[in-house]
């Protein structure tokens, strides 16, 4: 077991060096930096200064170390237009994106497996058909657009919940602001966390449908009828249970995504989050931030896929095996 | 039969029909199946792939997958028709009453959970029992089928064991409640040669013990010859005979019996070419009138283009053929 994460871990460092040199190059070839800071008067002398001052006219091997070595420390450098520490201002903005994914997530989850189990096991009746179809849709429709619809019935015909916005937030243990603990952090967290999460959840409810519906027509669950256990056992104890191992890894990796993709969602609803700052600083060219937002994102991605082979293998005893060996 | 009609039957089947209702029209997959298992005995149930012998043993419990029916006919457990009972109470046969034993061990457990967890909730499914008590029960079946240190091995997982030793626990899990009568269907197809002889001499050994009742459905004419006192061949979706095992294996009287004793290659004689039947068994949707193995049998006279014929006392046991019909 030991081992296997050992392996793992190594593993996810070559991945996030892979992406370390890919957002280090971004400096190299995505405009000259030093034009975003100077204005079109600076005398040549003051641009070379601060050219120096910023160790761009090192070699470049020489500069991608330094980076790589700061990284690690999470210094990302300083953002060109905010003239912050890069991580300061992502740290800032992370508390909204994350509360804003994992509500998302958990309400494709809880939602998501009943719908897909009920659909599965009560397969010709009307409500299945309805989810059926309303998945359709689900998978179907851009965010932004469900996003924009939920905006004009909710907020604007309905004015029941906010557009935009985290509402009253409060901050707990220093430096994290939750909307969790007001009403209005709530009611605003609505709207974005069902644009954001519809997708994954009609995903998932399809996804353990059919997972179900193979399941239930598998050799052990046709010797457990066979067997005369309860229809509940059968259903809710072993094929429910076989149906999640697969269904964990897409739920793991619809995280990241979630996180990942939040930027849309983050737009429609100006969501104060990593996504909007992230697409402000595509809009100004803030190379600091993009970089720094990939490697970020990166690092989530095989964080998250690590537990979910753990989790994989905390579900299927075959898979302990082989990962015990 | 006159013998063992002196017991009632664990199991009875009076004219068993069962059919499929698809868009190109009702398909009859069985078509009037007659016959019965006293307690203790060991019928087998033989014939070609597709002439319906696991569907027998399916409709018997009451697990035939839709659109699949029993259209008429009667399932009588120890008496009391069992064919037409609600779900929840065919399930308290199934399992308590009926054992099962699949083909393929392998994948008839349940691989996330440990065999030990597998019998002890079928076991309290069953029989009100404490955990402990359970868990004892488990461990003492695991050693009865022949599994070396059943207290280890039952935390187990299905993975961690062989093919023979899963069949093993099959047949563990099918005896788990005292049922009396185990419908094993094709319990050795799927294992080594070399471990098929184990399987059966257990299954075999278990239910003399235990004086159960067994529906042995195989093609392996060798396994029936040494496990069962009786034998009943299928063609297309009918008994065409059934008898004392010596009887059929020997001298068979049906023509397609005959057809298929003679395709068994024999060890101690000189290798002679193997008989053969012409042609195939027809399909569900392409069943001959008359007597369905008319297009193929050696000995087809014109009113087997007509008439079935069926199952009538021939020596020991029943054959349903005009060449046998009494008087003749």
């Amino acid at each position: 077991m030991l081992a296997f994460i050992i392996r793992r871990i190594l593993q996810s460092c070559m991945v996030l060096l892979t992406v370390a040199l890919l957002a280090f190059t971004m400096f190299r070839f995505v405009g000259d930096p030093v034009a975003q800071i100077v204005s079109l008067d600076t005398p040549a002398e003051e641009v070379r200064k601060v050219r120096e001052s910023l160790g761009l006219d090192d070699p470049v091997v020489v500069q991608m170390g330094r980076y790589l070595y700061k990284a690690v420390q999470l210094d990302f450098g300083i953002s060109y237009q905010f003239r912050q520490p890069v991580i300061e201002l992502l740290a800032e903005r992370a508390p909204a994106t994350l509360e804003l994914a994992l509500i998302s997530s958990f309400l494709s989850l809880a939602i998501g497996i009943p719908m897909g189990v009920y659909t599965a096991l009560r397969r010709d009746s009307l409500f299945a058909r309805v989810f059926q179809s309303i998945s359709l849709v689900g998978v179907s429709l851009p965010t932004f657009l469900i996003g924009i619809l939920l905006i004009y019935l909710f907020a604007v015909t309905l004015g029941w919940l906010p557009s935009f916005g985290r509402g009253q937030v409060v901050t707990v243990s220093g430096r994290w602001t939750t909307g969790l603990l007001t009403a209005s952090g709530l009611k605003a967290l609505i709207l974005p966390s069902i644009t954001l999460g519809l997708y994954q959840m009609t995903l998932i409810m399809r996804l353990v449908r059919a997972e179900m519906l193979e399941v239930l027509r598998s050799d052990h669950i046709k010797f457990a009828r066979a067997r005369g256990l309860t229809t509940r056992a059968i259903h809710f104890r072993h094929a429910l249970k076989s149906t999640l191992v697969p269904v964990i890894t897409i739920a793991g990796l619809q995280l990241g995504s979630i996180i990942a993709f939040a930027v849309i969602t983050e737009t429609v609803f100006q969501w104060p989050g990593m996504g909007a700052l992230f697409l402000k600083a595509v809009q100004n060219v803030d190379i600091p931030i993009m970089a720094a937002y990939l490697m970020i994102i990166s690092a989530l991605f095989v964080t998250i896929n690590m537990v979910v082979d753990l989790l994989y293998a905390f579900v299927d005893p075959r898979l302990r095996a082989t990962i015990k060996g | 039969m006159t013998t063992l009609s002196a017991k009632s039957p664990v199991l009875e089947l009076r004219n068993l029909v069962v059919e499929f209702v698809t868009r190109h029209g009702t398909l009859r997959a069985l078509d009037g199946i007659s016959f019965s298992i006293a307690p203790g005995e060991v019928l087998g149930v033989v014939g070609e792939s597709g002439a319906g012998k696991s569907l027998t043993g399916a409709a018997v419990i009451g697990l035939l997958e839709p659109p699949g029916r029993i259209a008429s006919g009667e399932v009588l457990l120890a008496g009391q028709r069992i064919d037409h009972l609600p779900i929840e109470e065919l399930r308290h046969i199934r399992g308590k009453r009926i054992g099962t034993i699949f083909q393929d061990p392998l994948t008839s457990l349940d691989p996330l959970y440990r065999v030990g967890e597998q019998l002890i909730e079928t076991i309290r499914t069953h029989l009100s029992v404490s955990e402990q008590e359970a868990r004892a029960r488990a461990i003492a079946l695991l050693a009865e089928v022949g599994i070396p240190a059943p207290e280890k091995r039952i935390d187990g997982y299905p993975h961690e064991f062989s093919g023979g030793m899963r069949q093993r626990v099959v047949i563990a899990l099918a005896l788990a409640a005292e049922p009396e009568l185990i419908i094993a269907d094709e319990p050795t197809t799927a294992l080594d040669v070399s471990v098929q002889a184990q399987i059966i001499a257990v299954l075999k050994k278990l239910c003399r013990e235990r004086g159960t009742a067994v529906m042995l459905i195989t093609h392996d004419m060798g396994v029936i010859a040494e496990t069962a006192d009786r034998v009943a061949v299928m063609y297309a979706g009918r008994v065409i005979e059934i008898g004392p095992v010596r009887d059929v294996v020997k001298s068979p009287k049906h023509p397609y019996a005959k057809g298929l004793m003679g395709s068994i290659p024999a060890l101690d004689e000189r290798p002679e070419r193997l008989l053969q039947i012409e042609g195939a068994m027809p399909r569900l949707n392409a069943i001959p009138q008359g007597c369905a193995f008319h297009p193929r049998c050696p000995h087809v006279m014109p009113r087997c283009h007509e008439a079935r014929p069926v199952l009538a006392p021939v020596g020991a046991g029943q054959v349903a053929c005009f060449l046998h019909e009494v008087g003749q």
